[in-house]
């Protein structure tokens, strides 16, 4: 055993000390396999355990003298054996806390009385003996075990005619017994190393390649995303940098799963495991294991998501044939791929193919220099340099190349430099299908339809016709069904987007208004707006904006509204001008003589002016864009515009507002242009979608007072109740309930309301809903019941009960509202009881363990109200328990909001001596002390008012001062706030009964100040500045009698 | 010509020609003159355009190329068949070129497609005017076929009594559909750019004309 222990068994690598043995699974089996030998030695081999070792085995032992039962001398902390060798010395000493053992027998016994800790003993006695065949069997044995196994068993054997004594016979067969197990030591050892996984870069990056094929929106995929860290490639395949790679990690991926957060996960030659992710700062890695190691990704992710192994193991079989066909020709695939990808762009001759070839593996070739790792974890900049540098050396050729090969590859490229503007450039205002989807063209091989071939047929007259065949193949392909993906994609495959998109560069007029009511039709696909967006079609359908055609303006704004659906475009349409020239579409009716049709290519302003709006509406959603909308003067055009009658208009233009509004400039702006007057006015409409949008924009506008209130003058609070009995459309019901969430802030909209029995409305609406619709009913709620008429109105319908069912959600928004809605119906006594019956207090206090801070705040408070009206309060929150020691420990919260609620709630709670007594026991005057020294108005009142409450407790006015609580709590009364002054100078006036605070207090010249207090017309101020001086006082007083006397 | 048989002529014009103001009646009227040349006149003799000249004008100012076509034109503008284009014949015709309704053009572009004047485009008349719409390949062995081919496709798209040739109310329909398809055989009105040029030049301000 002794190779197996030097060679198989994984030693920490502590340089000095006793080394000790790491917890692997190996090393625990081969302790085991160990054990289990020594077990069964004085069994199996009965003489030879009885046979006396060289040297002892020693170590520092766990085990209990008492322990140890008959045959054995136990005698307070020293054990001896009553066997005992020829000398007379015992075959086992215990001497606490060290062991000697000099046999088998007494190891086996001693394992056997060591019970559950044998397993700790044994793994003790090998790291104590490092070399234990040199203990047992004397030095020369040891040699003997080292040398190869060919000359051993002839050496055991020369050895035992030498010396023919029974005990050397003895010593043989143990050597022998020993070498047995450690040959079994060692294979048992090499089983456990080839189960252990090997990946190597080649397999994590052909698994991290297939699972994005399988990744994106949409319930059928595995995973929304799934991306490198690092875009740059080392020349073995690895992307972690050469540091870790020492320590085999071969690449990090980020995760988003459907289900989860995003896992930031390192792929090493180990296998895959959670990391610390990314720090926020500098995007570095924090690479220290956080879970387990597991076999490979897809075992990790089936773990961590459970959307993740339901849809794979849909997706199963489809996805190992891929990986067995992918894994040994990839290459020649690829092959294929760029050929069948050249050969239907039929323009591109067999030049421009080699060329492409060319840059294929200029490529590939670039990935090698590896000196270069820095830039790819750095800046973009230096990424930038390395770039340009790489595309100088290769010539212009291949950058020409290369955007005609791979718009993916470039796309990749271009995406990460500007991530970071995009970051910040883009609001998500509504869910949008941004993800940019895994792009698939048909196999080449597939059954293509009939309309493939009919297409590539036009797409060809399409470039070698004149204007008139122009026309009539465009003609002739409008007929299909272009909102059919075939088509759609048919077109793409057959390059007759780049033919369409060059039609546009023309002069000639009908070519392209052909193209681009081709355009508009097929750009409803996701795939087809990108494709179009990397020809470089989006600049020049802005320029035809500029058109003096208005038929052909109309068609390229259309256009645009159809392409500007994800990000990247919209980008390009502002950074071309864009913004401003559709903006100027909507500049219409100022001629207000318009000509009659007089040409072919003429159409009303009006048409003009809607499809510029619909353009606007889908650039709108960009932040950066709404930016540019508003600088262009846009609103005032919206707001012109909203005058007119026409749903077709008022649809995209509400559209607009409605996205923009998310902005504080904008609703000023909109305020200010007085569009709510006909917002309010669109609420009648009969047109769903454009109620919907009203409602969105009034959802949006009104979180600001005065528009609450203009809503209201101009009757819009009507229209919007009457919308709530109308439950069908979803969508619309999410924006008109929000609507009403946000204008019954105000407490004239909420009587409104009333008048127009909203409330027992909204109170049908809390069951069946969608989840969007029921934060906003529950937020409308929960304003509502801040009157006491209205939370009558709640309670009589029934609406207490469905509250408190909605606790158990996982929205935080939606638990925001809801602890809201139910704190303000504890309010009420009656209303209370029936909280109470439904167990909503706990519910409530068990939200205090939700992660996020806005919920747990609003749990926080809502608890407040619950403990005041609860009958035996004091009671009821003993009974949770555990309870009282979360609380005290929220205070350990870094969000001010958390602790000011967390306040409110420990002043609530020590209302009740005995939880006060609790709680204070739970350490909560040093958290409290140390949360003294705040700036937040709000953290203060409420913190200076559990200070005073929790005064009341045995010695904790002692214990405030001691924490020094008292210097930062007379700062307090400094602030601006007359609520802080309250709360501070009733909690100096508790705290004054103490005379060492007294003498704090006078120190930090709290007198003056508690003076000017004195003053206050608050009397509750007034009582406890002058109680507070009045301490101070008399105990300057009796010091000075004191003195004196 | 004297001033009174002008101001007769440029009246009687206008009124039968809702598309021009007087003032434009009066402006073709002179161009008209312009280009004719100070032929004095003279009974019997017959005062106009000839095919050549206003082929050139066709070339010059709109822009045509097509020699079948830019004849077509000279016979639509040409009513009475008699290889010449008068004053009337001018006013009329420009009317409909310039400034027609989608009707009137219709019409026209329909008797400019119609070779033959059967009232019908055949195929073998698509066929004529589309033959130089494509782009030539060398590799393909016969290179009438793109053409057939387009013709086909044209028919599929327009030939809604499926009779093999277009009538004028397959054509009719056709365009009110889509346009774009008014001069689906070529081009024979005035793209709008050159259009817009020639109303320019001809409708100048009326100070600087009396001042002419």
């Amino acid at each position: 055993m002794g190779v197996a222990l030097t060679r198989s068994a994984q030693w920490t690598a502590a340089g000095h000390g006793a080394k000790t043995l790491e917890v692997t699974p190996l090393n625990e089996a081969i302790v085991k396999e160990i054990m289990m030998f020594v077990e069964s030695f004085i069994y199996k081999y009965p003489q030879e355990a009885n046979y006396v070792f060289v040297e002892p085995l020693e170590w520092k032992t766990n085990l209990d003298p008492s322990a140890f039962g008959s045959g054995y001398a136990v005698s307070g902390t020293t054990v001896k054996s009553e066997e005992v060798d020829k000398n007379g010395e015992p075959l086992l000493y215990l001497s606490v806390p060290k062991i000697k053992i000099r046999s088998f027998g007494q190891l086996s016994r001693m394992l056997y009385i060591a019970k559950s800790m044998k397993l700790k003993e044994a793994q003790a006695c090998i790291e104590a003996n490092r070399n234990p065949v040199a203990k047992i069997l004397g030095l020369d044995y040891n040699i003997i075990n080292e040398k190869n196994g060919n000359s051993f068993v002839a050496s055991v054997l020369d050895k035992m005619n030498k010396d023919d004594d029974p005990e050397s016979e003895i010593k043989m067969k143990i050597a022998l017994q020993l070498k047995q197990l450690d040959l079994h030591l060692l294979n048992h050892s090499l089983k456990h190393i080839s189960l252990e996984i090997r990946l190597n870069s080649g397999t994590v990056k052909n698994d991290i390649e297939l699972l994005k094929q399988f990744s994106g929106k949409g319930e059928q995929t595995v995973l929304e995303s799934i991306e490198y860290t690092s875009d740059y490639e080392f020349s073995n395949g690895c992307r972690a940098p050469p540091w870790r790679q020492i320590q085999g990690e071969i690449c990090y991926v980020l995760v988003k799963p459907h289900d989860a957060e995003i896992l930031c996960v390192t792929c090493s030659k180990e296998g895959v495991f959670l990391n610390g992710g990314k720090t926020d700062d500098e995007g570095q890695i924090n690479y220290e294991r956080k879970g387990e190691i597991y076999k490979d990704l897809v075992t990790l992710l089936k773990e961590k998501s459970a959307i993740f192994s339901e849809n794979m193991s849909k997706q199963e079989v489809k996805f190992s044939e891929q990986l067995q066909k992918d894994q040994p020709n990839k290459a020649p695939k690829e092959e294929v791929a760029v050929t069948h990808k050249t050969s239907i762009t039929s323009r591109k001759s067999a030049q421009e193919k080699n060329r492409i070839n060319l840059g294929r593996s200029q490529l590939t070739k670039r990935l090698e220099p590896s000196l270069n790792w820095r830039t790819s974890v750095s800046s973009k900049e230096s990424r930038n340099t390395l770039r340009d540098t790489q595309v100088e050396k290769h010539g212009g050729k291949l950058e020409k190349s290369r955007s005609s090969l791979s718009p993916g590859r470039a796309q990749l490229i271009r995406k990460s430099v500007e991530k970071i503007e995009e970051i910040i450039s883009d609001s998500s205002s509504e869910s949008e299908e941004d993800e940019e989807q895994p792009d698939h063209r048909q196999e080449a091989n597939a059954d293509l339809p009939s309309e493939y071939w009919q297409i590539q047929k036009l797409v060809k007259y399409l470039k070698g016709g004149n204007q008139t065949a122009t026309v009539i193949a465009l003609c002739s392909m409008k007929d299909f069904n272009l909102a059919q993906e075939t088509c759609q994609l048919a077109i793409r495959d057959v390059g007759g987007l780049e033919v369409l998109i060059n039609l546009l560069e023309t002069d000639e007029v009908k070519c392209k208004i052909g193209s681009l009511k081709i355009l508009k039709e097929i750009s409803h696909n996701p795939q087809i707006r990108r494709n179009i967006v990397d020809l470089g079609g989006l600049p020049v359908m802005v320029n035809i904006l500029d058109s003096p055609y208005k038929s052909l303006k109309c068609l390229a704004a259309e256009t645009i509204a159809n392409v500007a659906k994800f990000k990247r475009a919209r980008r390009v349409v502002r950074r071309h001008g864009g913004i401003t020239k559709l903006v100027a579409l909507l500049d219409c009716g100022k001629h207000s003589a318009e000509p009659a049709q007089s040409s072919l290519y003429e159409t009303r302003d009006v048409e003009v002016a809607r499809c510029g709006a619909l353009a606007l509406w889908s650039c709108s959603k960009s932040y950066a864009n709404k930016e540019a909308i508003r600088k262009a003067g846009g609103i005032p055009l919206l707001a012109r515009l909203l005058k007119t009658s026409h749903e077709d208009m008022l649809i995209p233009v509400v559209g607009t507002l409605q996205e923009c509004a998310s902005e504080e400039n904008y609703r000023a702006a909109i305020k200010a242009e007085r569009i709510i007057e006909n917002l309010v006015k669109n609420l009648n409409s009969e047109n769903e979608q454009l109620q919907e949008h009203c409602a969105m924009a009034i959802y949006q506008c009104a979180e600001d007072e005065d528009t609450r209130d203009l809503v209201r003058l101009h009757g819009g609070l009507k229209p919007l109740a009457s919308l709530l009995t109308n439950t069908d459309n979803k969508e619309r019901l999410a924006a008109v309930t929000g609507a009403v969430w946000k204008c019954s802030i105000s407490k004239e909209n909420v009587t409104k309301f009333r008048e127009y029995k909203a409330i027992e409305t909204l109170v049908g609406l809390l069951t069946d809903q969608p989840e969007e619709v029921l934060v906003n009913v529950v937020g409308a709620l929960g304003e509502c019941c801040q009157e006491h008429e209205n939370r009558i109105i709640i309670r009589k319908c029934g609406g207490i009960q469905p509250l408190v069912n909605l606790l158990v959600g996982i929205n935080q928004a939606l638990l925001v509202n809801v602890t809201k809605a139910v704190g303000a119906c504890a309010v009420e006594p009656e209303s209370m009881m029936i909280i109470d019956r439904l167990d909503g207090v706990r519910l409530l206090w068990s939200l205090l363990k939700n992660p996020h801070p806005d919920v747990k705040a609003s749990a926080a408070w809502a608890l407040c109200p619950c403990i005041q009206n609860a009958k035996d309060a004091g009671e009821m929150v003993r009974s949770f328990v555990g309870g009282l020691e979360l609380v005290v420990n929220l205070l350990k919260s870094e969000n001010k909001e958390v602790l000011a609620s967390v306040c409110a709630v420990i002043t609530n709670i020590a209302k009740d001596q005995e939880n006060l007594a609790v709680i204070t026991d739970h350490g909560v005057v040093p958290l409290l002390s140390k949360l003294a020294n705040t700036n937040n108005d709000k953290l203060r009142r409420h913190l200076a008012e559990t200070i005073s409450r929790c005064c009341m407790w045995g010695r904790n006015r002692v214990a405030f001062g001691e924490h020094k609580a008292v210097a930062p709590l007379v700062r307090y009364l400094k602030s601006n706030d007359t609520n802080v002054h309250r709360a501070t100078a009733q909690a100096l006036y508790q705290l004054s009964e103490d005379a060492d605070n007294c003498i704090t207090m006078h120190e930090n010249g709290a007198v003056k100040l508690l003076l000017d207090m004195v003053g206050s017309p608050d009397e509750e101020l007034q009582e406890a500045a002058a109680g507070c001086i009045s301490n101070i006082r008399r105990l300057a007083l009796a010091i000075e009698k004191a003195r004196y006397s | 010509m004297n001033r009174k048989k002008l101001q007769k002529l440029t009246d009687s014009l206008n009124k039968n020609c809702k598309h021009f103001s007087k003032f434009e009646v009066k402006c073709l009227i002179n161009l008209f003159y312009n280009l004719v040349g100070e032929v004095t006149e003279r009974q019997g003799v017959i005062i106009g355009l000839d095919r050549n000249a206003f082929r050139n004008i066709l070339h010059m100012t709109f822009g045509m190329t097509d020699d079948m076509i830019m004849d077509r034109v000279f016979r639509g503008f040409d009513k009475d068949n008699d290889g010449c284009i008068s004053i009337t014949e001018w006013v009329y015709g420009l009317s409909v070129f310039l400034r027609g309704t989608l009707e009137e053009k219709m019409k026209y572009c329909f008797e400019v497609f119609d070779l033959n004047g059967d009232s019908f485009i055949s195929k073998e008349e698509m066929f004529h005017m589309l033959k130089n719409s494509l782009l030539k390949q060398p590799s393909e062995e016969d290179p009438d076929e793109g053409i057939k081919d387009l013709v086909e496709i044209t028919l599929k798209k327009m030939d809604h009594d499926h009779d093999g040739k277009l009538s004028f109310a397959d054509y009719e329909q056709a365009v009110r559909e889509e346009t774009l398809l008014l001069e689906a055989f070529g081009p024979c009105l005035p793209d709008p750019k050159s259009q817009k040029e020639f109303e320019a030049q001809v409708f100048k301000d009326p100070n600087e004309f009396s001042e002419v």
